[in-house]
């Protein structure tokens, strides 16, 4: 049950939780974060990490935010716009760098109110 | 490997999660540096081999992360060494530019209650060690023959110990635990397990994630015991993390039990007074809602908590139960101790999870770097040679990973993932088979 970064991160992208992950597995896309959730090892280091509750577990996210859980798969799973590849396991954030790409949902998303 | 002349060299004490996050930090720094990573056990990775939970085996992967830093030309792994036995303080200040300690503390904090020196208490860092087949607990026989058993605590630890007693053999199958252990669990008697909380449930320290577990185990009831007192309302917390914990407690309070083999009984604002014999554990006394009561178990394991232990050689403050230090570097009195540094529990006290020793790490490694820097590396002894002239016969990387072969062997024999070895004289005869 990895843990999923949901509605509250967009926008912020305060990267206090990729400090604590100890496997480094929280990705940085244009607008949001993403936790890689083949690389996650469930720990909850990052959960009490950030400073907009953004985080939970992938059963806890809050109620209206489930898209989230699929979208961070989808994230690494299927190619990212422009890409033709998908992200997959790239072993480590730190390493890797901003990917500076989000999926269709959070691209496009707006904010409530 | 032969340390090349004219860079630093820095011994890190300890391969569990603070110091190989030290190493990483200092690996990454690209600053040339050699570091020699010592540890009393034949296998690296401290608390993850030796403290996660079995069945927490996603959050074991975290080694994979942990190894990286042995795939370089400058790490090296010195098993099977114990500082202050093998290897005094003088001579690792003597071998290094700077040494950091990183070796942990495993005390069990006492419960401070009358009959606690009975035979059947157990500190959890002691039955932690049995389940995980440490080679230190590898003669222990433990006979889980009675039906109830007590557990004190409102840590995670607490949680490890009641779901391990908790889990059906097909579960635990499914881990590595070495098979003397797993056939004492298959023979356990237990069908009540009780863990004992002093205080309320919004003063729990589980890690949220940790509690729910409990909805999973495949043959295990949870029975919340809360003395008349209810639990209080998730929506009034402040804190996401007593909000999940409460949450998932009401749920435990609102399912009905499943008639499931085993229980686990959660008592909130109980208090333990007295361990009960004669000779052995026989039961524990204890009192809730100004009700005194017995529970008839016949094993109470204590998990409230570690306490620091002095360190041969470093500064100890017992008042705190650590060495004290600045950001990492040691302190007698006003003064920083030059080149001595500590990291994770030595540092900051036995409290975190693995992912608190990254930033601990790297701040400890920062000092390494930041004091090394313009400073001249005068010519040192090799610790191996050191330590080959005496004889000492150590475990260097490759030799823990032909144990590692050894486990993964074993584990699919097993129709499981591996299986650890766990007495200490097996171990190092993996460690050494000539290939």
């Amino acid at each position: 049950m990895p843990y999923v970064i949901a509605e509250a991160c967009i926008d912020v992208m305060d990267r206090s939780c990729t400090d604590e992950c100890p496997v480094d597995c929280i990705y940085e896309g244009g607008r949001k974060l993403y936790i890689n959730p083949w690389e996650c090892i469930d720990c909850g280091a990052c959960e009490p990490a950030c400073p907009v509750e953004a985080i939970s577990q992938d059963r806890a996210v809050p109620d209206g935010q489930e898209a989230f859980v699929a979208d961070s798969l989808r994230f690494f799973e299927e190619p990212l716009p422009g890409r033709a590849a998908p992200l997959g396991q790239p072993g480590g954030a730190a390493e890797f760098g901003p990917v500076g790409l989000d999926t269709d949902l959070v691209a496009s998303y707006q904010r409530a109110g | 490997m032969k340390i090349p002349p004219g860079i630093p060299r820095v011994a890190v004490i300890g391969s569990g999660p603070s110091g190989l996050y030290t190493v990483a930090a200092l690996v990454a720094s690209g600053q040339p540096l050699h570091v020699d990573v010592i540890d009393r056990l034949p296998t690296p990775y401290g608390l993850v081999r030796y403290g996660v939970a079995p069945d927490h085996a996603k959050m074991k992967l975290v080694t994979r992360v942990l190894a990286k830093p042995f795939a370089q030309g400058n790490v090296r792994f010195v098993g099977n060494v114990e500082v202050g036995r093998d290897l005094a303080h003088g001579e690792l200040v003597a071998s290094y530019d700077a040494v950091v300690y990183a070796s942990g503390t495993e005390r069990d904090r006492r419960l401070g209650i009358a009959g606690e020196d009975r035979a059947g208490v157990l500190g959890s860092a002691e039955f932690v060690r049995w389940y995980n087949g440490h080679p230190d607990a590898a003669t222990a026989e433990l006979s889980l023959d009675m039906e109830q058993v007590a557990v004190v605590g409102a840590g995670n630890v607490a949680l490890d110990v009641a779901r391990v007693l908790g889990r059906t053999v097909s579960e635990l199958r499914a881990t590595d635990v070495p098979a003397r252990v797993l056939a004492a669990l298959d023979r356990s008697a237990v069908r009540e397990i009780h863990i004992l909380i002093r205080r309320g449930p919004a003063d729990v320290k589980f890690t949220p994630a940790e509690l729910y577990q409990l909805t999973e185990l495949a043959d295990a009831d949870v029975v919340v015991h809360d003395g008349g007192a209810g639990i209080d309302d998730p929506a009034l917390a402040e804190d996401k993390r007593v909000r999940l914990n409460l949450k998932t407690l009401r749920s435990f309070a609102e399912t009905p039990p499943r008639g499931a083999r085993r229980r686990i009984h959660v008592w909130f604002r109980t208090v333990p007074s007295e361990i009960i014999g004669p000779g052995r554990v026989a039961g524990i006394v204890a009192e809730q809602a100004g009700e005194r009561f017995t529970l008839p178990v016949g094993l109470v394991v204590t998990a409230v908590g570690f306490r620091g232990a002095p360190v041969a050689g470093l500064p100890f403050s017992e008042s705190t139960g650590i060495v004290p230090n600045r950001a990492g570097r040691v302190m007698a009195g006003p003064a920083t101790v030059p080149g001595l540094y500590v990291a994770g529990w030595l540092k900051r006290g036995p409290n975190g999870i693995i992912g608190t020793n990254k930033p601990d790490g790297a701040e400890t490694a920062a000092a390494v770097l930041a004091d090394l820097a313009g400073r001249p590396v005068p010519a040192r002894p090799d610790i191996i040679e050191v330590l080959s002239r005496r004889d000492q016969r150590l475990v260097d990387w490759a030799g823990w990973l032909r144990l590692e072969e050894h486990e993964g062997t074993l584990g699919t024999a097993d129709g499981r993932g591996r299986v650890k070895v766990d007495d200490r004289e097996s171990m190092l005869r993996y460690c050494w088979a000539t290939v």
